[in-house]
């Protein structure tokens, strides 16, 4: 079983940082954010040369202004602001690690099995640190195989980082302060008190002492930095177990080279499906450009597919839609829902394979694709004499009918929805002599009914309908209702549909 | 092929050139047919189509296939009865496990309606387009697909341009189209064309009521066929000649008198 990597980044001033970034007057001033706390106004962060003057968090800010002449005082933005932050950078960070989770000052990645396509560990580290740096952000790592090592050595490790081995978690961290094992300000105060500085100090005791006094949170901690207990952490997207990626050289611009990118990217995605027996119902392409933006496409199949020639003649027709600005660095493609999908059993004779064939669920994806959604129907019937409601409406090619067509009266072939007709019809319950149907009178000369449907009361209220098969001078048969009972003074006739 | 020195032989031989002439003008007419564009003009179809009276049109007596067939329509009434004379059709060149594409622009075909000519309207696929450009591009990749027992298409208009294009399609993919469209002033190429209308229906016993659909079939067009009109009932399971049954109704009688 692989090893299991986790990589602790703490912010180290992450507020500070984000106001020299986006205001770049105050580069190089010292300033501090403040904001309401407790009803007072106080100090939330404050900038390293504000820090190295002698400012410090939870302080007022008059107090600071007094102490430094040149201290800018700035509005700190709500905490939720930050925490939106923090998803965002996460996002962001899905580049070096598909599980990336936000902590409350920085962010955690599980890197197991990342580190080999940075060449190394150590390159893993450095790029991400140089990336922060880069934008403007200063940040500790630490790379270590339990998430509270991680936590612990990223916060009080050494400044630049370090990789601890899997394994080797209690001896890098008997040096470090109890504070390193994330324990709540309480605890630590009395172990303070109480002459424990560093964690090899709490080692030597039993744990029944140690939970006797500083509660079980501590065993807990010590558990989880050691690895002897198991820590969930929660990604901000969920990683996509069929994921395939494509980084480019150059950023990508023409149209031959997308193409060539979204093959290979199927390729692979499709073989590895195809070993594993199972296909893809939905895949989505992500492009990522030079300039940050992203752009996703995505094709859904009508059956679970692990055809790269099929997929791909899906995103051929969606390749309008990828506007590749100043060139795209990297294609990433995800499949999910996937699903099982056992080997076809090929047919020795004949050609036709009604609608379980994959040609004809490979047509029907071209012209969802092509046009649209909810263009396609396939009808099942129901066991409903009301005809609206004797057919359903079905998306699935599979689906059998679980009831026979009911042909126990002609059904017209085309139905309309309900159209009012004038009729003249001066013998109750008998067929009407003649209708007025779009302005031309139509004589009836032969009628069968009525027919009488009911309403299904335990559905909707209303009447019931008669309805009658009726056939005019010129041979043209038409499906006519009356809702309701018989009543002279009242127009309740409808023609509703034509018959062959 | 042609052979002038056979008609000098002896009387034995006579039959023998007979056989000889028939399989000679067979033949040119193969050629004639390959030569008008349709790609497999006579071939061996197992499926036998019960088109009753109308198969002695077609050169090989029995319905092509693989070929566009147009269908003139102008009223929602004339749309009912060719549609119920392609579901008679559809209901012989539908295998058992057949799919078949209906595409039109609007719903309104009704599912439990089509069950009375035979078919298994469960085995039918809808697809409603709005845009024509769409609605042909859709007709075009369902004849390609190769997945189809046939096509259906309603189509709004028809130009010279796009029903070649289906034509081919249909040729070369050996699947059968059947378009419905409303009659177009511009020339359009197809394997046969036809124009359905209702007729009044009639009992042989005169009895009341409506009885089966009845058609007047005519067929305008035909690559390698005679043109002609019938009279034609659909009884459920075959279609009938009605012309030379001639009886009269009680609303006629009532009309001569």
């Amino acid at each position: 079983m692989i090893k299991k990597r986790f990589v602790s980044i703490w912010f180290t001033s992450l507020k500070a940082d984000w106001f020299r970034v986006h205001f770049p007057k105050l580069a190089g001033t010292p300033f501090v954010l403040s904001a309401p706390r407790n009803g007072k106004l106080t100090v939330t962060a404050c900038s390293q040369e504000a820090a190295l003057l002698g400012a410090f968090e939870g302080m007022a800010p008059d107090d600071a202004r007094s102490m430094i002449a040149t201290l800018q005082v700035i509005e700190d933005k709500p905490d939720g602001w930050w925490q939106t932050l923090l998803q965002q950078i996460a996002h962001w960070c899905i580049r070096y690690s598909p599980a990336v989770a936000t902590q409350p000052d920085g962010l955690l990645f599980d890197a197991t099995g990342c580190a080999h396509l940075w060449n190394g560990e150590e390159q893993y580290l450095q790029t991400i640190k140089t990336k922060f740096n880069k934008l403007g952000y200063s940040v500790r790592l630490a790379m270590v195989g339990t998430i509270g090592a991680a936590w612990a050595l990223s916060h009080f490790g050494p400044q630049n980082g370090c990789i601890i081995k899997s394994g080797e978690e209690l001896a890098a961290i008997l040096t470090l302060p109890p504070a390193a094992l994330r324990l709540q300000p309480n605890v630590t105060d009395k172990m303070h008190q109480l002459g424990f500085y560093r964690i090899k100090d709490l080692i030597k005791i039993s744990g029944s002492a140690l939970r006797r006094r500083f509660g079980n949170e501590l065993i807990t901690r010590l558990a989880q930095a050691l690895g002897s207990e198991d820590e969930i952490m929660e990604p901000v997207q969920a990683p996509v177990p069929y994921q395939e990626r494509l980084a480019a050289l150059e950023p990508l611009t023409t149209r031959t080279a997308i193409e060539i990118a979204i093959q290979k990217l199927l390729d692979t995605l499709c073989g590895r499906l195809s070993r594993e027996q199972k296909g893809l119902r939905s895949v989505t392409l992500q492009c990522f450009r030079v300039d940050g933006i992203v752009i996703s496409v995505q094709i859904c199949t009508s059956r679970p597919s692990h055809n790269p020639q099929h997929l791909f003649s899906l995103f051929e027709l969606k390749l309008e839609t990828i506007e590749p600005g100043m060139g795209i660095e990297v294609f990433m493609l995800e499949a999910a829902p996937v699903e099982e999908l056992t080997a076809d059993q090929k047919k020795l004779w004949g050609g036709v394979n009604g609608l379980n064939s994959a040609a004809l669920s490979e047509l029907l994806d071209r012209i969802a694709v092509k046009t649209g959604e909810g263009h396609v129907h396939r009808y099942l019937p129901q066991e409903h004499y009301w005809p609206e409601r004797s057919v359903k409406d079905t998306l699935s090619l599979q689906e059998e009918r679980t009831t026979d067509w009911n042909q126990s009266e002609p059904w017209p072939l085309l139905l309309l929805l309900p159209e009012p007709v004038i009729v003249t019809a001066p013998v109750p319950d008998y067929p009407p002599m003649n209708f007025r149907y779009r302005g031309r009178l139509h004589k009836i000369t032969k009628a069968d009914g009525p027919i009488r449907i009911e309403q299904e009361w335990w559905i909707t209220r209303g009447n019931h309908r008669d309805y009658y098969r009726v056939e005019d001078e010129q041979g043209q048969r038409y499906s006519l209702f009356r809702q309701g009972h018989y009543d002279p003074g009242k127009q309740n006739w409808f023609i509703h549909g034509f018959f062959a | 092929m042609f052979c002038p020195e056979k008609y000098n032989s002896s009387t034995n031989q006579t039959h023998v050139m007979l056989q000889t002439r028939k399989e000679i003008i067979k033949e040119l007419r193969n050629e004639i047919l390959f030569l008008q564009g349709g790609s497999h003009p006579i071939k061996d179809t197992a499926v036998n189509i019960e088109l009753g009276p109308i198969n002695a049109a077609f050169s090989d007596k029995s319905l092509p296939l693989g070929t566009i067939h147009e269908f003139l329509t102008s009223r929602p009434q004339t749309t009912a009865a060719t549609g119920g004379f392609i579901s008679a059709i559809l209901s012989s060149i539908m295998p058992v496990n057949g799919a078949v594409l209906w595409i039109r622009q609007k719903p309104g075909v009704f599912p439990a309606g089509l069950a009375s000519f035979g078919i298994d309207p469960d085995k039918i696929i809808f697809i409603y387009l709005r845009q024509p450009k769409q609605l042909l591009w859709c007709v075009e990749e369902a004849l390609k697909s190769n997945a189809l027992s046939a096509v259906v298409a309603e189509l709004p208009g028809l130009d010279f341009n796009s029903s070649r294009r289906l034509q081919l399609a249909a040729a070369n993919h050996s699947t059968t189209c059947f378009i419905q469209h409303p009659p177009v002033s511009t020339p359009t190429i197809c394997g046969a064309r036809w124009k359905i209308t209702p007729l009044p229906s009639g009992h042989a016993d005169d009895l009341p009521g409506v009885g089966f659909p009845r058609w007047n079939v005519e067929l305008l067009k035909v690559r390698g066929g005679q043109t002609g009109v019938w009279q034609v009932e659909w009884d459920g399971k075959t279609l009938r000649n009605i012309a030379k049954q001639s009886f009269i109704t009680a609303h006629e009688q009532k009309r001569a008198v």
